[in-house]
């Protein structure tokens, strides 16, 4: 544990522990409203904010902050006005940001070696300032998604109906987009610029998995993020490599654990679930039904007024004739 | 009783201005194509009015305008304020169609809640009467033992009545159900009718777009019909087209004379479906 005590260490942890929260935090939203991947597009943005600090000599973090909230407004007030001609407007936007990053970095004399420091991340070149940007763009971050969840869970999840109830949902898209940019941004030296997306999505998906409820599955996210940002960063320590790889990797492999664990907690709910309101399923026929019920199929079985239902995906259903009804 | 017969004897002196929903000449053209063309209404509080009219018709859309969902030209006035002036929309309870909705893992309950945003401060925890109104909510549509479900693991009915849920949990006085009546079971019917019947004898205005009346026929005062976008005239038979698959049972349901007077311009009985057709 002697990593503990340098500095540089301790200030990457401390900024892995932030990134860990913000980008599952803001990704739950992006997911939710199928723009998983606006976080990379982000990413690739903010490295010609990089590339201009580099270039001007001035602190990359808060240039790469207000290029990336710019870009996020535009491409979200495109999207509103229905003019983002599908995804090839986003993706000039991006590639282009990306390829302009690179360039000015080459005008500044800078080799691609001092890039992929923020595009990966990086152990050794974290400042006591951008840890201090760090820590203060974190908790807006989460102080904002926490404090405003229930509203930007209803725009994300119906935007419609959001207009229909009066909330301000242009002013919450944009706030949306502009978390994800600072989240982006804020992440470069830690899980880095290109990767991290995976840490926006990842452990939402893993979560997802977990547990039911959208703010539950928030914070389920932030702790597998914050225990893939911290550990991946101890161990880049030891590996000897850049963290960001690391982190994505341990959270892929949470995911992966995820798997059976959420088939295991399915088997279990299917026992403790609660049963359809008799009167409403009088006679209702399933829809297709490939599977024959039968003794020991797996599913778990009620007698009752002498039948036998079988009970599978919250539905308990029951021979009748050709098919089974819904019980 | 009392509730709804002062609210009909109410709906009966009421002048434009006290009108729940006023279009006058309402134009909408998405990409292009015209989709609701000179579309005037009027629906007087405490109304229960269905739209009807054809896939295509413009009725969603009709129903979107209404709402500011869609850009229009002509005016729209919701209490007899402008649409681009109306704040008051804790009145509004919307029921979209049910396939717009996003949600991975959000629970039946967590939907219901969102109605209770239009009265609700930002960064503010639910109150007790936040909740209470959500739990009633659920209950109303009888999927209080679901609260804690996925949304996405319900059924198209059950689906539909969380969707249902959340407007009732708004409190408004005024519902703009689109649809609610696709894809969801008779026994789901008859209990959202249940809910609407409810909801008018506290007084509420409703209006629905639909494919059918339905379930809903006993309830409904007035029909409004559309056709290729333009509101046709009262008398105007709306094509129920070969529903006799969903018809077959309306025998046994109770045809109440008493509507407070309203005319209704849909076909009353539904055996005449075919017969009593014209199309013009």
């Amino acid at each position: 544990m002697d990593w503990l005590s340098l500095a540089f260490m301790q200030r990457a942890l401390i900024a892995a522990l932030i990134t860990g929260l913000t980008a599952p935090a803001i990704g739950t939203f992006l997911v939710q409203r199928r723009l998983s991947l606006l976080g990379d597009g982000l990413g690739h943005l903010a490295v010609a904010g990089v590339g201009l600090a580099l270039l001007t000599g001035v602190t990359p973090l808060p240039v790469a902050v207000a290029i990336c909230i710019a870009g996020s407004v535009a491409i979200e007030l495109l999207r509103e006005s229905g003019r983002a001609s599908g995804d090839v407007g986003l993706a000039i936007l991006f590639y282009g940001g990306l390829s302009a990053g690179l360039l000015l970095a080459g005008l500044a004399g800078q080799g691609t070696g001092t890039l992929s420091g923020y595009l990966f991340g990086s152990l050794l070149v974290m400042t006591g300032q951008d840890l201090l940007y760090i820590t203060i763009l974190g908790v807006v971050i989460v102080a904002v998604a926490i404090g405003l969840l229930p509203q930007l869970f209803a725009v994300s999840a119906d935007e419609p109906f959001a207009r229909s109830i009066g909330l301000p949902v242009r002013l919450l898209n944009i706030v949306v987009v502009s978390l994800a940019a600072i989240t982006v941004t804020v992440s470069m030296r830690t899980v880095g610029l290109l990767l991290v997306s995976a840490l926006m999505v990842v452990p939402v998906a893993t979560s997802n998995h977990l547990v039911i409820g959208f703010r539950r599955g928030l914070f389920a996210a932030m702790g597998l993020g914050a225990l893939a940002a911290t550990s991946g960063t101890v161990g880049s320590y030891y590996l000897n490599t850049a963290p960001g790889p690391l982190i994505v990797v341990i959270a892929i492999t949470l995911f992966a654990i995820s798997w059976p664990v959420s088939r295991a907690l399915e088997r279990r709910t299917r026992r403790v679930v609660e049963l359809p309101d008799e009167a409403l399923l009088a006679h209702q026929p399933t829809e297709v039904h490939p599977h024959v019920h039968q003794e020991n199929c797996g599913h778990l079985a009620v007698q009752h007024a002498g039948h036998t239902d079988y009970v599978h995906d919250g539905h308990r259903h029951a021979a009748h004739e050709d098919h089974y009804d819904e019980h | 009783m009392n509730g709804e017969s002062t609210t009909l004897a109410d709906a009966a002196v009421v002048t434009t201005a006290d009108a729940a929903v006023t279009a006058t000449s309402v134009d909408v053209v998405l990409n292009g194509v015209p989709i609701v063309r000179e579309a005037s209404l009027e629906i007087r509080p405490g109304e229960m009015v269905a739209i009807l009219g054809n896939n295509g018709s413009g009725k969603t859309t009709l129903m979107r305008a209404l709402l500011g969902l869609v850009p229009h030209r002509g005016r729209i006035a919701l209490f007899g304020t402008d649409l681009d002036d109306f704040r008051d929309w804790r009145r509004v309870g919307y029921v979209p169609q049910r396939g717009g909705i996003l949600v991975q893992q959000a629970t039946a309950r967590e939907v219901v809640a969102s109605g209770r945003l239009s009265r609700r401060r930002a960064f503010l925890p639910a109150s007790a009467a936040d909740r209470r109104a959500v739990d009633d909510a659920l209950a109303e549509v009888g999927l209080a033992e679901r609260a804690r479900y996925p949304f996405v693991r319900l059924s198209g009915g059950q689906q539909q009545r969380v969707l249902i849920a959340r407007a009732l949990a708004t409190g408004a006085d005024l519902m703009l159900w689109d649809e609610p009546l696709a894809g969801v079971d008779r026994n789901t019917q008859e209990l959202l009718a249940g809910v609407a019947g409810r909801l008018k004898a506290r007084g509420a205005t409703i209006v629905m777009v639909l494919h059918e009346l339905g379930c809903f026929r006993p309830l409904i005062d007035r029909s409004i019909v559309l056709a290729d976008g333009r509101v046709m005239p009262p008398g105007y038979s709306h094509h129920e087209h070969d529903h006799d698959d969903h018809d077959h049972d309306h025998e046994g349901h109770d045809h109440r004379a008493a509507h407070g007077g309203h005319e209704i311009d849909e076909v009353e009985r539904p055996h005449t479906t075919r017969t009593g057709l014209e199309v013009g």
